[in-house]
């Protein structure tokens, strides 16, 4: 995907339970998403920090992207109910604070659901290069 | 003025000192200036009569200091607590972060605090004194001698919007126990999240970055007690005293205001103290609107024991897209 010779940087941070499953699932069913998303395995949703995603942006990062099990089926119970509340505030914060709000996402991806895992990415990648690069949340020493 | 004055905290720390009750007494000294006051612990009721004081300025919430000072030796420490405060030492007792039974709470009724810094503004610099014996403040400069303004122009920004007069903790009260007040305190982030988001990100850039990143915000939260602080993490990139760029100023405050969020009571103390007058309370009430909004009213501080919003969930929370689309409806 590309617009003008601009390629986005995407950070996927995927639960071990159900996201990266799908996303493996995406891979042995042939379905494509780009290659600039770059998978981060995590054990749960919720050990995302917010501060992972600010460190993502700050490391050049045009886009993240948290990924869990469906609520009611994480794998420790409640994580994702946690991420949920968390990344709420933090998403509205972001807003407030006028960095764009396309750039970050919450979706919720089964072991199951490969073909979505496929489809969002895709989505999301193309809702990004639209964007263009981050300006309003990158740190000037992190770029080359 | 207060109605409150300093000889009726005196008699009464003399009389709990005398009886025994507690061995110790937070309050406020004067600094080099009578606004400008320095939070310190008396032992003996002489040197509280010489240095104690307690008029429109004695701002400061005392609850955060009670985490390090009931650890010291063994006898209670008297604190005085405005309304507002006590949300906090509630808040602290919630989290375990003292033992109630070191502490002799008073509850003082209180008239609303001056912001010297609004004084200044409207005033120039060069303050000498403050006589707030009246509700007009009589300003001693320097340069244009003797000047009046009315306090109620010159209050503290969390005073403006006063949340409550209400004392939630005390052992004691003095004065009339207020209730809490229908307040407008979300009117300025209301007013931020009607404008574009390029306006919002120009109004943050232009506040945000004044910051010297001197930590009195972190410092004085009552919220804020962690022993050890993610930000004095050296392989974090933003320990640095000064912030390098404008990511790193973003970084903190988001991440600052995210740590409390939940329990921030709104005290305001985080604006008071910052040396250059960035209006922190507006990131912290965006979380508290928020969550109000989300998650159904919750005050913190307001019972003991409560459960913090993040710390809680239903199942039938709204999605964090939802939460970012809502201002567009």
């Amino acid at each position: 995907m590309q617009v003008n010779g601009y390629k986005p940087k995407i950070v996927a941070f995927c639960c071990n339970w159900c996201s990266y499953a799908g996303a493996d699932l995406a891979g042995s069913n042939r379905l494509a998403y780009p290659a600039e998303v770059k998978v981060i395995r995590v054990p749960c949703s919720c050990r995302v920090n917010p501060m992972f995603i600010l460190r993502a942006f700050q490391r050049g990062a045009d886009g993240v992207i948290l990924c869990g099990c469906h609520p009611g089926d994480c794998h420790y119970t409640s994580g994702n109910y946690y991420t949920r509340r968390r990344m709420a505030l933090l998403f509205s914060m972001l807003d407030y604070l006028g960095i764009e709000k396309e750039r970050t996402r919450v979706e919720w991806v089964s072991a199951a659901e490969g073909a979505k895992f496929a489809a969002t990415m895709n989505d999301f990648v193309q809702t990004v290069t639209a964007l263009g690069e981050n300006k309003r949340l990158e740190d000037l020493r992190c770029k080359k | 003025m207060q109605k409150i004055t300093r000889e009726v905290l005196i008699a009464k720390a003399d009389e709990l000192l005398k009886n025994g009750t507690v061995t110790k007494v937070l309050g406020l000294k004067k600094g080099e200036f009578s606004y400008d006051q320095t939070p310190t612990v008396f032992t003996d009721i002489e040197s509280m009569k010489k240095d104690f004081v307690f008029d429109d300025f004695s701002g400061a919430n005392f609850s955060k200091y009670l985490v390090k000072e009931t650890k010291k030796g063994e006898g209670k420490t008297l604190v005085f607590l405005k309304p507002c405060d006590t949300y906090s030492f509630n808040q602290l007792l919630t989290e375990h972060r003292f033992d109630r039974e070191k502490v002799y709470v008073v509850g003082i009724a209180c008239d609303g605090m001056v912001d010297i810094k609004k004084i200044k503004g409207a005033l120039g610099d060069g303050v000498v004194s403050v006589d707030c014996s009246t509700d007009t403040l009589k300003v001693e400069t320097l340069y244009d001698g003797v000047k009046e303004i009315a306090k109620a122009d010159v209050l503290a920004e969390r005073c403006r919007n006063c949340k409550s007069k209400k004392h939630v903790a005390y052992d004691e009260l003095i004065g009339e126990d207020g209730e809490v007040v229908a307040s407008n305190r979300f009117d300025q982030v209301e007013e931020l999240e009607k404008m574009s988001a390029d306006e919002r990100f120009a109004f943050w850039q232009n506040e945000l970055s004044r910051c010297i990143r001197c930590n009195a915000c972190r410092d004085v939260c009552p919220a804020c007690t962690c022993e050890k602080c993610v930000f004095d993490n050296p392989n974090s990139g933003v320990q640095n005293k000064a912030a390098a760029n404008s990511f790193e100023e973003q970084m903190f405050h988001i991440i600052r205001a995210f740590h409390v969020a939940g329990r921030c009571t709104d005290c305001g103390e985080c604006s008071r103290v910052c040396p250059q007058q960035i209006p922190l309370h507006l990131l912290n009430r965006k979380f508290i609107k928020d969550i109000n909004g989300f998650y159904g009213e919750y005050q913190a501080g307001e019972v003991e024991g409560s459960r913090a919003p993040l710390v809680n969930y239903t199942k039938e929370d709204l999605e964090p897209s939802e939460a970012v689309n809502r201002g567009d409806k």
